[in-house]
């Protein structure tokens, strides 16, 4: 069987999966579209959660960061699971026991003002937005790559899958599609690294492979990667990075973000009890720890596979650095996986000194002795996962794993999105501001259609990228990190805080940070209107932007309390229900009233 | 009524309690072992590394993983010692 009927095999399959299941799972009621009926196991719920959260970055981008950057990567390694905790202890049983399907819906009544409730829908559909353009542009890439069908097409097909079992089944359909995701996703991210793995270190778990020896030098794994990247000019991978604040802020940007997500919130809610929903957060991250964990293996291995593809004599023990790095191969001689990727353009070579050799290193380094004129091997960081199985030599079918797996990854956060913009649209905006005598049968339709929409609007853009889908970590983390998470904080920590000190936090956190992301990276994204040059040496204390999310996370409670402290307390029955909260004794299903 | 509601002021202290030393242990994990403590650390090897480079990989997130578990086995008990679970 060919490669390609492979692919399409493995795809096709879990795309059937994930049809069936919608079928199975349709809704009929606005329960089971927002919260899948209410009682979904802890386990189930962490596996869903899981799906949602890891994302075409997790699944295809993060390895590839990481082998680049080596330890400052770290950060999002520690940022999106760290979140995690702030979830359990800080939000989601709390928002569980106020039993409402959405997270606007909890601002707009723990702060007794629409005005707040509308400034978190705008703040949820900027964030999400931005975040799913990103995953219809990681199906897409997945698709050309092994389907050969282009971007455009494969998106549509994307697209029509989510359309499916997301519109048919809203969180109920949802729920269970991203349980098989998950199982997919996982699946696929950790075959190859076992291979891998053992191939390298003859240790069969990739997260303890990492801290093992290289089996061909003898020495530690990460002491030869340190050898093999600095004889080439690069920094050590493990070196310690200069900037230590703006490497603490960016780490709680992420984390404070990823608490504040609302498409993540919105999972706890599915489960039948407030215990459940601190255990499905730890469920959760034992689920996500799985691909985490592995990822820096994958990460560091494949960097170490890549050099010594191109420098074979720095493969096992090695005398003199200088002479292994002098022999590289000739590109005519490059492996097949080379070849296969050149075509996507993630690959690219340019003989600069014309010995029809591939130089790569540092470019920042001067090798002129060496007769190298440049780095002549040019490689995305995005293709690092999914050449993983062609690189370590894998059968076919893993690579129609692999091809299924980003898909799923893709897919499955994209319907987790669309459907917390659809509930914020017709739950918060239809019923709760324009139409609130909507009987249920029309919130539902009005549910369905919204997330039509949503798929529309999210499939153009997909296919037409805007200057901001690039800044999803920015612009989403930000927003969710600045304005959701302190508002959702205080309205269950603080009996004190009102609706004025809550819009006042909101608006100051949120402003703050887009001018200051907007001064260095354009205004609203257009290219050439940014005031400063995204630079380190502009960077107002040395913190980038994006990293700023957790200082407006800092301004959004000062002005909160300031202006709280200045006004009326908020009325009794606020007080009551902040009360209510706090406790698990008397929670229901979520409900709608 | 009045006893109900001291108990409930004493859960309330008792989650706080155990969150401010949950989230001591998550920061020290995170930004202390893994970035600002790291070059402390140095000198204790790890598998051709430093401690604190394991800690930025792999010992934070494991580290999470054991505090939520932990976080809601102990507030199981609390909720169980003060009534007020479901």
């Amino acid at each position: 069987m060919s490669q390609f009927a492979i692919n399409v095999l493995f795809v096709g399959g879990s795309f059937a999966i994930y049809i069936g299941i919608a079928i199975w799972a349709k809704a009929g009621s606005t329960r089971d579209f927002y919260v899948a009926g209410g009682g979904v196991h802890p386990i189930t719920n962490g596996m869903a959660i899981g799906a949602d959260w890891m994302s075409a970055a997790s699944f295809i981008s993060m390895a590839g960061i990481i082998a680049s950057a080596g330890y400052g990567a770290s950060t999002f390694l520690m940022g999106w699971t760290g979140g995690y905790v702030l979830l359990a202890l800080l939000l989601a049983p709390y928002l569980r026991k106020f039993g409402k399907f959405t997270v606007p819906e909890f601002i707009g009544d723990r702060f007794y003002s629409k005005s707040a409730r509308m400034v978190a829908v705008i703040c949820l559909i900027v964030a999400s937005l931005t975040y799913v353009i990103g995953q219809m542009a990681g199906a897409g890439v997945a698709f050309s790559r092994f389907l050969e069908v282009d971007a455009t097409t494969g998106l549509i097909i994307a697209a029509i899958v989510v359309f499916f079992y997301s519109v048919l089944g809203g969180m109920k359909g949802i729920t269970y599609t991203q349980v098989a995701q998950y199982i997919v996703l996982i699946v696929a991210y950790t075959i190859p690294a076992v291979f891998i793995s053992l191939e390298l270190t003859d240790n069969p778990i990739p997260p303890l492979g990492l801290f093992s020896d290289h089996s061909a030098s003898g020495e530690p794994l990460l002491a030869k990667l340190n050898e093999v990247v600095t004889a080439l000019g690069f920094n050590e991978y493990t070196a310690m990075v200069d900037n230590k604040l703006n490497m603490v802020l960016f780490t709680l940007s992420l984390m404070i973000g990823t608490a504040g997500l609302p498409h993540v919130i919105m999972r706890f809610f599915t489960v039948p009890k407030v215990a459940d929903a601190r255990w499905s957060a730890g469920w959760a991250l034992v689920f996500i720890g799985l691909l985490y964990l592995t990822a820096p293996a994958v990460a560091s291995m494949a960097r170490l596979n890549l050099v010594t593809t191109i420098y074979p004599d720095m493969a096992a023990q090695v005398e003199n650095y200088e002479d292994a790095a002098a022999n590289p191969i000739a590109y005519a001689d490059r492996p097949d996986w080379i070849r296969t990727w050149e075509e996507t353009g993630l690959i690219s070579f340019d003989d600069k000194n014309d010995d029809g050799r591939i130089q790569l290193y540092n470019d920042a380094a001067d090798f002129s002795d060496r007769g190298w004129q440049g780095n002549e091997l040019e490689v995305s960081n995005d293709i690092l996962v999914l050449a993983n199985p062609e690189i370590a030599n894998l059968p076919g079918w893993v690579v129609g794993l692999i091809a299924a797996g980003g898909l799923a990854a893709a897919l499955s956060t994209a319907a987790g999105l669309l459907l917390a913009i659809s509930s914020a649209i017709s739950h918060d905006l239809i019923k709760g501001a324009i139409n609130p005598k909507i009987t249920e049968k029309g919130e539902l339709r009005a549910a369905r259609i919204s997330m039509s929409v949503a798929i529309v609007v999210a499939t153009y853009l997909g296919v037409n990228p805007p200057g901001f889908a690039a800044q999803v970590v920015a612009l989403a983390f930000g927003i969710a990190a600045a304005s959701l998470f302190p508002a959702l904080m205080m309205g269950i920590f603080s009996k004190r805080i009102n609706n004025k000190g809550a819009i006042a936090g909101m608006l100051s956190g949120l402003i703050f940070t887009l001018v200051y992301i907007f001064v260095y990276k354009g205004w609203f994204f257009i290219p050439d209107t940014n005031n400063l040059p995204d630079t380190e040496a502009n960077w107002v204390l040395g913190i980038s932007p994006l990293s700023i999310g957790a200082v407006g996370a800092i301004l959004n409670f000062a002005v909160a309390y300031m202006v709280s402290s200045v006004t009326e307390e908020p009325p009794q029955e606020i007080q009551d229900l902040v009360e209510s909260v706090r406790y698990p004794k008397g929670a229901g299903v979520a409900i709608d009233h | 009524m009045a006893d109900d509601k001291s108990k409930a002021a004493a859960y309330w202290k008792a989650n706080l309690r155990l969150i401010t030393g949950c989230l001591i242990v998550w920061a020290l994990v995170s930004y202390g072992c893994a970035i600002l403590l790291r070059p402390l650390l140095a000198g204790i090897p790890v598998g051709g590394t430093d401690l604190g480079f394991w800690f930025a990989q792999q010992g934070s997130i494991l580290a999470f993983i054991g505090l939520i578990f932990f976080y809601a086995w102990k507030m199981n008990r609390l909720d169980k010692k003060f009534g007020l679970g479901e």
